[in-house]
C-alpha cells in the first residue's frame, strides 16, 4: 500500500499529459443500463430466502418517557414472529454517531423508533405495528420553536468549526451604507427518493447488512460500537444508493433493529422506513435565524461583515449547522465577525444536509449583498467584484485556487445581465412581473482519508475496488475514468466495484469529497502500477506513455499485457489529507443568474431560466458534473420557494412529513438551466487538481432566486421559503 | 478569543463523546416478558439463542393493559387477512399468484413477481417511483391493490427493452443523463413512454393553451407538466426533458 | 392496513346489497385516496367492495347536456372532446389536479368523495373530529395554513381538496345514485356536501350503501369558462385557493369543506355591482384561523379578477 498525503503543490502528472484522453470527457454513466432497465439493486430489492419483514413502531409523543409497550394484540396478529424494543444505547435516529443516548425509555422527539414488529410478510408486519399500544408518562411542553428558544441559545462546542471568528474592528457607523437584517430559513428534509432500508442476515457471528448508506466505513464503525462486536464481523453493502444528500451519513436506526431481529430469529430481516418515518426518524436540516450586518466602505468594497447565526438541535447532539461557513472565505472587509449559537429543540436530530452551512448561509448572505448593493447604488455583480479578496479574508492564507471574478463576469456576459432593469417592477407582462437576480457561490473543498485497490490483469483488464458509494454522484464512472486515464486503457476494459466494506475502505460519499478523495487513492494506486511497468522497461514513468493498452517508450510500443507478471499487477492507494489544509484555503466557487416571473395577483413565482458558471478545478466527467450542478441548483429552488418542514408548536408533530405536503421541486418548477465550467485546475487540492462539486450548486442559487423575485416585483422577503402569500404581502 | 477553525477532517476523526453501550448480544436489557414490554435500564439477559428468543417472544399474549388514548379507538383484530388469487399479465407473461388481499400492485410486482425495478419511494402516490402501465395507462402501482387488477395487463420497466435492445427512451435517458441515483428512474421512464402516447392521442395537459386544441405541440413546458408526477430529488429534470424531447423528435 | 374482506361486485345490485350487509363497508374504484388512508389506518373498512368493473364507464353527450359515468377516469373526462369544447372549466380543473398517473386511476365518483388533506386527519395520533367525532379539532389551534375560511365551524376547519368538484359546482352538476333497494335519486351538487358543524365525519348526503352512478351536466352556461388555481408549486400540489368561472357563475376551491359556489357574488354581479364589491360580499363572512388569514385577501383578489375577467387564465408567465 502506498500512502500519500496532500502536501505541497501538485506538479504536472499523468492526468495532465495522459495519453488515453478519457478523463473529463462526457462519458455516459457506467451504471446507466442497469438503472434504466430496473436492474440496479437497491437495498429493499434484496430478498434472501426465508426473509422476514420488520416495521418500526415510533413514538407519537415528543417528550416524557415511554413506560411500556402493549403488544398483546400485535403479538396475536397473523404472521407476527416477534416484537423487539429498542436496543439500549441506540440513537434516536440516523446518527453521525458522536452521541448515542443511553436511556431508551426517554422520548426525545415525535417519531423516535421504539420497537420493531417482525412478521412473515410486509402486510402482516405493518398491520401488527399499528396494534402496538404505547404508554407514556411525564409528558411536558416540548421546545419546538427556534424563535422562542433563541434567547437561551448558547455557544456550541466546536464541531466542524469553532463557533466564533472575529477579525478586525469596524470603524464607522453610517446607516446609509449598511444593511442590518435578519433572515430565517426553516427546517428542511433531505427527502432522498429511496427510503432508509436495511436487509440483515447473520452467518455464525458475522452479519451482512445491505444498507442505504453514503459512508460505509463510518457506518460500520458506529454499528460495531452499538453491537459490541468487532468491525471485521460486520459487512456493509450499498451497491446502489437512492440518493443521500447527507441524510444517509453515519448509521441509520433501522439497521440496528434489523440486525437485532435477524440475530434473534435466525432469519434475514428487512426493514424499510415508511416515507413518514424518513421524515421523523432520520435527520433534518436545522432551522436557522441569521442576522447579517454589512457595511459598505465609502469608496469601494466592504468595511464590515457580521454574520450571526442561531441554529438548533436535539439536546446532546454535537453537530450544528454552520451558516457562517461560506461567509468566512467570501468577501474582503475591514472587519469580519462570524458567530454561531445553538438552542435545544425537541425534534428529530438536525444533521448534515447538502452543503451544511452554505446551503442556507449563502441564501442569507447573498440576499444581504443584493440589498446592500442596491442601497449604495451599485450593480450587484460589480459590487461583488469590488469585494473580492486577494487572500482568505479570515486568516490571510492564500486560496488554493479562486476564480470567483471570472465566474461573475462570464456568468453576467452569458446571461445577458446587462439587460436587467435596475429598479424593481420595471418589466411587466400582463399579470406577471419579470426580474433578474444573481448570487455568488462558495463551498468548502474537503478531502478525507480513502483507500482504493487497482489491479491490472494479464488479459488487459483493469479493476478498481473501494467501498466508496455511488449515490448518484457517478463514482462508478469517474473512478473508472481516472484509472483508464492513468493506465492508458479504454473505458470498456475497466470495471469498478464499489459499496462493500470487504473492499478497501474510503471516506465514502458526502461533503462533496468522494470523487477527489477516493479518486486520489485510485490515482496513487495507478501511479504505483505505472511505476512497476516503467521499471520493467527501465524508463522513468515520465517517459512512459500508456494508451489503448500499449506502453510506448520513445518510438517503441509494447503490449502492456506482455510486460505484466503472471498474476498481473495490483496496488492499493491510500490518500490522506495533509498540510495543504494548513497552508491554503480550499473552496469551489461559482455565480448564479436567474430570471423569474412573479404574479402580481397571487405572488406565485415561475422561474424562466437559470445559469451558473463554476470554478471546480478539474472536471472529471463533463456530463456528470453538469448534472450534479444542475441538481444542486434545483435543490436551491426548493430551499428558496417551497421546502419547509412545518412543526406543530404544541406537540412537535411534523405537519407536512410526506412528499405530498413537503414540497420539493417537481419538473414543472424547473426552468432551462445552463451550467458552464471555467477551465481551471487546483494545484493544491489533490493530484487530480479537482474540487468538490456535489454541494456547490445549492450554495447561493436560492439567493439568486430571491434577488430575482425582488427585482421582479420589489418584494424583499427575508423569511424562507418564499411562498406566494409571503411574496404577495411584501410587494410594495 | 476566537476559536480556530477545525478542519472537517479532524472533526471526522475526532473520537468525540461516546457513551457506554449495551451490545447487540445483550439486547434484552429492558424487557419484562409477557404481554407488556416494560422498559427499564436494567440488563437482564446476557446473550440469547434463537430458540429462547422465539420462546420468549411467543410468550407475549394476554390482554391489554390500560387503554391507549390513541389506538384504543380503532377496533382491534377485525377479520383475518384474506388470501386472494390474482391472475394477470406482466410484460406479456401470464402470472397467477395467491396473495394477501392487502397486497398493493406495487408490492405484488416487487415481492411476489420479484420484479424489483419498480420502486417504492413513498407508498402514497406522492412521488411516482412506482409508475407502471396498466392496460396502457400509467398509474401509481402503490395506490392500487393487486386484487383489483385481476385480468389486467401490466407493463413494468423490465418489459421495455426487447431482445436485449434498450427502448429508445431508456437509451435517451442514458445519453442525456436523465438520472443520478437512479431510484426514481424506472418510474420516470415509464411515465415518459406513456407521455408520448398520451400526447399522440391528443390528451391535453394543465399547460395546454387551448384546451380544445387537437394538435398540441409537445413543448418543453408540456413535457415538464406531464412529467410532474415523478419526483427526482437528484433533480435531473432538465436532462429528463431533453431525453423525452429527443425521443419525441425522432418519432 | 387492517385486514378486510375483498369482494369484486358483479353488478350494481351485488355492490349495494353487500355494502349494507356490513357496518363498515367501503366501495373502491380507483383507490387513490382510499388506499392512501387505509395504509395509515385512517380508514379501516372490514369489507372492501371493488366496483371497478361495473358498467359506469361511459361519457354520453346528449341534447340536454352530458352524462359522465361514475367510473370514468379523471384523465378520460379531461380528454373528452365534448368536455373540452363545451365544459372546458371541467377539463381545466381536472388537469390542474394531481398527476397523469393519479388521474388515470382516480374516478369521477371517487373524486367527488375525496377526503380532506388536513394533516391532523391523516395522523391517527392526533385528535380529529372528522376521523373520531368528539375528539376535537387539532387544526384549530394548530398549523392551519391550508384550511377553510368559509363555512367552517369549530368542529372542523378542513377543506375539500377536489378541483373537479369546484368545476362541477360552477356547472350546476347533479349526482345520480342508486341504493340497495335499487332506488335511484338525483342530487344537485349544491345539496351534496354537508356542513361540518353537526357531523364533521359525514361529508355528503349519501346514505349507507348508496352508490354514485353518474354525474350529469346541464348545457353549459353562455360565456367564458376558466379555472385558476393558486398553489405552492407549479404542479402536483393541492389548491391554496382556486376559482372557477363559467359565464356569470363562480365557485371557489380550497376555501371550505365543500366546493364553494359564490352565490352572493353572482347575485351582486347580476345587480350590476362591481367585481370588487361582489367579491367582498362573498367573503364578508370569511374567517381566518391564523396561518390561513392570507387566504381571505387572496380569494378576494382572485374572485374579483375572475368576475371582471381581468386576469389571464394562466398560472404561468
Amino acid at each position: 500500500m502506498t500512502t500519500r498525503k496532500m502536501e505541497g503543490r501538485f506538479g504536472e502528472n499523468r492526468l495532465d499529459y495522459g495519453g488515453q484522453g478519457v478523463l473529463g470527457k462526457p462519458i455516459d454513466r457506467r451504471d446507466g443500463v442497469r438503472k434504466v432497465t430496473g436492474g440496479a439493486d437497491y437495498t429493499a430489492d434484496w430478498r434472501p430466502a426465508e426473509l422476514l419483514h420488520g416495521y418500526l413502531v415510533c413514538s407519537q409523543r415528543g417528550t416524557g418517557r415511554v413506560t411500556g409497550l402493549r403488544v398483546a394484540d400485535a403479538r396475536r396478529a397473523p404472521g407476527v414472529l416477534a416484537i423487539y424494543p429498542r436496543v439500549p444505547g441506540l440513537p434516536d435516529a440516523a446518527s453521525d454517531g458522536d452521541i448515542l443516548h443511553p436511556v431508551p425509555a426517554a422520548v426525545k422527539h415525535i417519531g423516535a423508533p421504539l420497537a420493531l414488529v417482525v412478521a412473515e410478510t410486509f402486510e402482516q408486519a405493518r398491520a401488527a405495528a399499528l396494534l402496538v399500544g404505547i404508554d407514556y408518562s411525564g409528558e411536558t411542553q416540548g421546545r419546538y420553536s427556534l424563535i422562542q428558544e433563541k434567547s437561551v441559545a448558547r455557544v456550541p462546542a466546536p464541531f466542524l468549526f469553532g463557533p466564533d471568528y472575529v477579525r478586525g474592528k469596524k470603524t464607522t457607523d453610517d446607516e446609509f451604507t449598511s444593511i442590518d437584517a435578519t433572515y430565517t430559513t426553516p427546517s428542511q428534509s433531505h427527502a432522498a427518493m429511496e427510503p432508509h432500508a436495511t436487509v440483515a442476515q447473520w452467518e455464525n457471528d458475522s452479519v451482512t447488512l445491505h444498507v442505504s448508506y453514503q459512508m460505509l466505513n463510518r457506518g460500520r464503525q458506529l454499528l460495531a460500537r452499538v453491537f459490541g462486536i468487532p468491525e471485521e464481523r460486520i459487512r456493509l453493502i450499498s451497491k446502489f444508493v437512492g440518493g443521500g444528500f447527507g441524510g444517509k451519513t453515519g448509521m441509520s436506526v433501522e439497521t440496528v433493529f434489523a440486525a437485532q431481529a435477524a440475530r434473534l430469529l435466525g432469519r434475514p430481516v428487512k426493514v424499510v422506513m415508511t416515507r413518514r418515518q424518513v421524515f421523523t426518524a432520520t435527520s433534518r436540516r436545522s432551522e436557522t435565524i441569521q442576522k447579517i450586518v454589512l457595511r459598505a466602505r465609502p469608496g469601494k468594497g466592504l468595511e464590515q461583515i457580521q454574520h450571526r447565526s442561531v441554529v438548533a438541535n436535539l439536546p446532546g447532539e454535537v453537530f450544528w449547522e454552520p451558516p457562517g461557513v461560506g461567509t468566512m472565505n467570501m468577501y474582503a472587509s475591514d472587519s469580519l465577525e462570524i458567530t454561531h449559537r445553538i438552542a435545544d429543540l425537541d425534534l428529530v436530530r438536525a444533521g448534515m444536509m447538502r452543503a451544511p452551512g452554505e446551503g442556507v448561509g449563502m441564501l442569507a448572505l447573498e440576499v444581504a449583498m443584493d440589498e446592500l448593493a442596491e442601497k449604495v447604488g451599485k450593480d450587484p455583480v460589480a459590487f461583488r467584484i469590488e469585494c473580492e479578496p486577494e487572500v482568505d479574508p479570515l486568516d490571510g492564507k492564500p486560496f488554493s485556487s479562486r476564480s470567483m471574478v471570472q465566474c461573475l463576469q462570464e456568468g453576467a456576459d452569458r446571461f445577458g445581465w446587462a439587460k436587467r432593469h435596475r429598479l424593481p417592477g420595471a418589466r411587466r407582462e400582463g399579470e406577471w412581473l419579470i426580474g433578474m437576480g444573481m448570487a455568488a457561490a462558495i463551498r468548502l473543498n474537503i478531502f478525507d482519508q480513502s483507500k482504493a485497490r487497482v489491479s491490472l490483469s494479464k488479459d488487459g483488464r483493469v479493476e478498481v475496488e473501494t467501498d466508496l458509494t455511488d449515490i448518484g454522484t457517478g463514482s462508478y464512472t469517474v473512478m473508472g475514468q481516472i484509472a483508464a486515464e492513468m493506465l492508458g486503457v479504454p473505458m470498456d476494459r475497466v470495471t469498478v466495484a464499489l459499496g462493500d466494506t470487504n473492499l478497501p475502505l474510503s471516506a465514502g460519499s458526502g461533503g462533496s469529497w468522494g470523487a477527489s478523495s477516493t479518486g486520489t487513492a485510485v490515482f496513487i494506486a495507478c501511479e504505483e502500477i505505472v511505476g512497476m511497468i516503467a521499471a520493467q522497461l527501465k524508463v522513468s514513468p515520465k517517459h512512459l506513455k500508456l494508451k489503448d493498452g500499449k506502453a510506448i517508450v520513445a518510438n517503441k510500443s509494447f503490449e502492456m499485457v506482455s510486460l505484466l507478471p503472471q498474476g498481473g499487477l495490483e496496488a492499493v492507494g491510500n490518500a490522506e489529507p495533509g498540510s495543504n489544509y494548513q497552508t491554503h484555503v480550499q473552496s469551489a466557487f461559482g455565480a448564479h443568474f436567474v430570471e423569474a416571473a412573479v404574479s402580481s395577483l397571487t405572488g406565485e413565482v415561475r422561474l424562466r431560466r437559470m445559469l451558473g458558471v463554476f470554478d471546480v478545478g478539474r472536471v472529471m466527467n463533463m456530463k456528470l458534473a453538469r448534472s450534479q450542478l444542475i441538481g444542486g441548483i434545483i435543490f436551491g429552488i426548493g430551499g428558496a420557494l417551497g421546502e419547509e418542514l412545518v412543526v406543530d408548536q404544541r406537540h412537535g408533530h411534523f405537519v407536512n412529513g410526506d412528499l405530498g405536503e413537503y414540497l420539493v421541486p417537481v419538473n414543472a418548477d424547473v426552468p432551462p438551466i445552463e451550467v458552464h465550467f471555467l477551465d481551471t485546475l487546483d494545484d493544491w487540492s489533490n493530484p487530480i487538481k479537482s474540487k468538490g462539486i456535489g454541494e456547490l450548486g445549492i450554495s447561493g442559487s436560492g439567493g439568486a432566486i430571491a434577488n430575482a423575485v425582488y427585482n421582479a416585483c420589489g418584494a424583499r422577503c427575508r423569511d424562507f421559503p418564499l411562498s406566494p402569500d409571503r411574496i404577495w404581502a411584501a410587494i410594495p | 478569543m476566537p476559536v480556530r477553525r477545525h478542519s472537517y477532517v479532524s472533526a471526522y476523526h475526532s473520537k468525540a463523546i461516546l457513551t457506554l453501550l449495551h451490545g447487540l448480544l445483550r439486547p434484552y436489557a429492558c424487557l419484562n416478558y409477557g404481554e407488556y414490554l416494560l422498559i427499564t435500564r436494567r440488563p437482564c439477559v446476557q446473550g440469547i439463542d434463537r430458540r429462547t428468543a422465539m420462546a420468549l417472544s411467543g410468550a407475549v399474549g394476554v390482554a391489554a393493559m390500560m387503554p391507549d388514548p390513541v389506538t384504543a379507538s380503532s377496533s382491534v383484530g377485525a377479520s383475518a387477512p384474506q388470501t386472494v388469487s390474482v391472475k394477470l399479465k406482466v410484460n406479456g407473461e401470464s402470472q397467477s399468484v395467491q396473495c394477501d388481499a392487502r397486497t398493493t400492485l406495487l408490492d405484488f410486482i416487487r415481492d411476489h413477481l420479484r420484479l424489483t425495478g419498480t420502486k417504492k419511494g413513498c407508498d402514497h402516490g406522492q412521488c411516482g417511483a412506482c409508475t407502471v402501465a396498466v392496460n396502457g395507462d400509467r398509474i401509481n402501482s402503490c395506490l392500487s391493490l393487486a386484487a383489483m387488477h385481476d385480468g389486467d395487463s401490466i407493463e413494468t420497466i423490465e418489459g421495455l427493452a426487447k431482445q436485449g435492445k434498450l427502448h429508445p427512451m431508456q437509451a435517451a435517458f442514458i445519453t442525456h443523463d436523465g438520472f443520478q441515483c437512479g431510484f426514481c428512474t424506472s418510474g420516470q421512464i415509464m411515465s415518459a413512454v406513456a407521455l408520448l402516447d398520451e400526447h399522440a392521442n391528443g390528451q391535453p395537459s394543465h399547460v395546454t393553451d387551448d384546451i380544445a386544441d387537437k394538435a398540441i405541440e409537445l413543448s418543453d413546458g408540456e413535457i415538464r407538466e406531464r412529467m410532474s408526477g415523478n419526483i427526482c430529488r437528484c433533480s435531473a429534470y432538465p436532462n429528463i426533458v431533453a431525453a423525452i424531447r429527443d425521443v419525441a423528435a425522432r418519432r | 392496513m387492517k385486514p378486510f374482506q375483498y369482494l369484486r361486485a358483479g353488478n350494481l345490485e351485488d355492490a349495494t346489497r353487500s355494502a349494507v350487509s356490513s357496518e363498515n363497508a367501503r366501495y373502491i374504484a380507483g383507490g387513490t385516496n382510499l388506499l392512501d388512508l387505509m395504509k395509515l389506518q385512517v380508514e379501516t373498512p372490514e369489507l372492501l367492495i371493488d366496483i371497478g368493473r361495473l358498467p359506469m364507464e361511459t361519457i354520453m353527450p346528449h341534447k340536454d347536456g352530458i352524462r359522465i359515468g361514475a367510473l370514468v377516469s379523471n384523465s378520460a373526462v379531461a380528454a373528452h372532446k365534448d368536455v373540452r369544447e363545451s365544459y372546458p372549466v371541467l377539463a381545466k380543473a381536472l388537469l390542474s389536479g394531481a398527476t397523469q398517473q393519479l388521474r388515470n386511476k382516480a374516478t369521477t365518483g371517487g373524486n367527488l368523495l375525496q377526503r380532506t388533506r388536513c394533516s391532523y386527519f391523516y395522523d391517527i395520533a392526533m385528535p380529529c373530529n372528522k376521523r373520531q367525532p368528539g375528539s376535537g379539532c387539532s387544526a384549530l389551534g394548530g398549523f392551519n395554513r391550508m384550511h377553510a375560511i368559509l363555512g367552517a365551524s369549530d368542529t372542523c376547519i378542513a377543506v375539500h381538496p377536489s378541483d373537479m368538484a369546484v368545476a362541477l359546482t360552477v356547472l350546476d352538476a347533479s349526482i345520480e345514485t342508486i341504493n340497495d333497494a335499487g332506488v335511484n335519486r338525483t342530487i344537485a351538487i349544491a345539496d351534496f356536501y354537508t356542513d361540518p358543524a353537526a357531523q364533521p365525519n359525514a361529508e355528503s348526503v349519501l346514505k349507507p350503501g348508496e352508490l354514485i352512478t353518474a354525474i350529469s351536466l346541464p348545457p353549459p352556461p353562455k360565456g367564458e369558462q376558466h379555472y385558476r388555481k393558486v398553489r405552492d408549486r407549479a404542479s402536483y400540489a393541492f389548491a391554496v385557493v382556486s376559482v372557477a368561472i363559467a359565464g356569470n357563475r363562480a365557485a371557489m376551491g380550497g376555501v371550505a369543506h365543500k366546493p364553494w359556489r359564490a352565490f352572493q357574488a353572482e347575485k351582486y354581479i347580476a345587480d350590476d355591482r362591481s367585481a370588487a364589491v361582489s367579491a367582498d360580499a362573498e367573503l364578508a363572512e370569511a374567517k381566518g384561523y391564523g396561518h390561513n388569514d392570507f387566504k381571505i385577501p387572496l380569494a378576494r383578489r382572485l374572485l374579483t379578477a375572475a368576475l371582471d375577467g381581468s386576469f389571464l387564465p394562466r398560472d404561468r408567465s
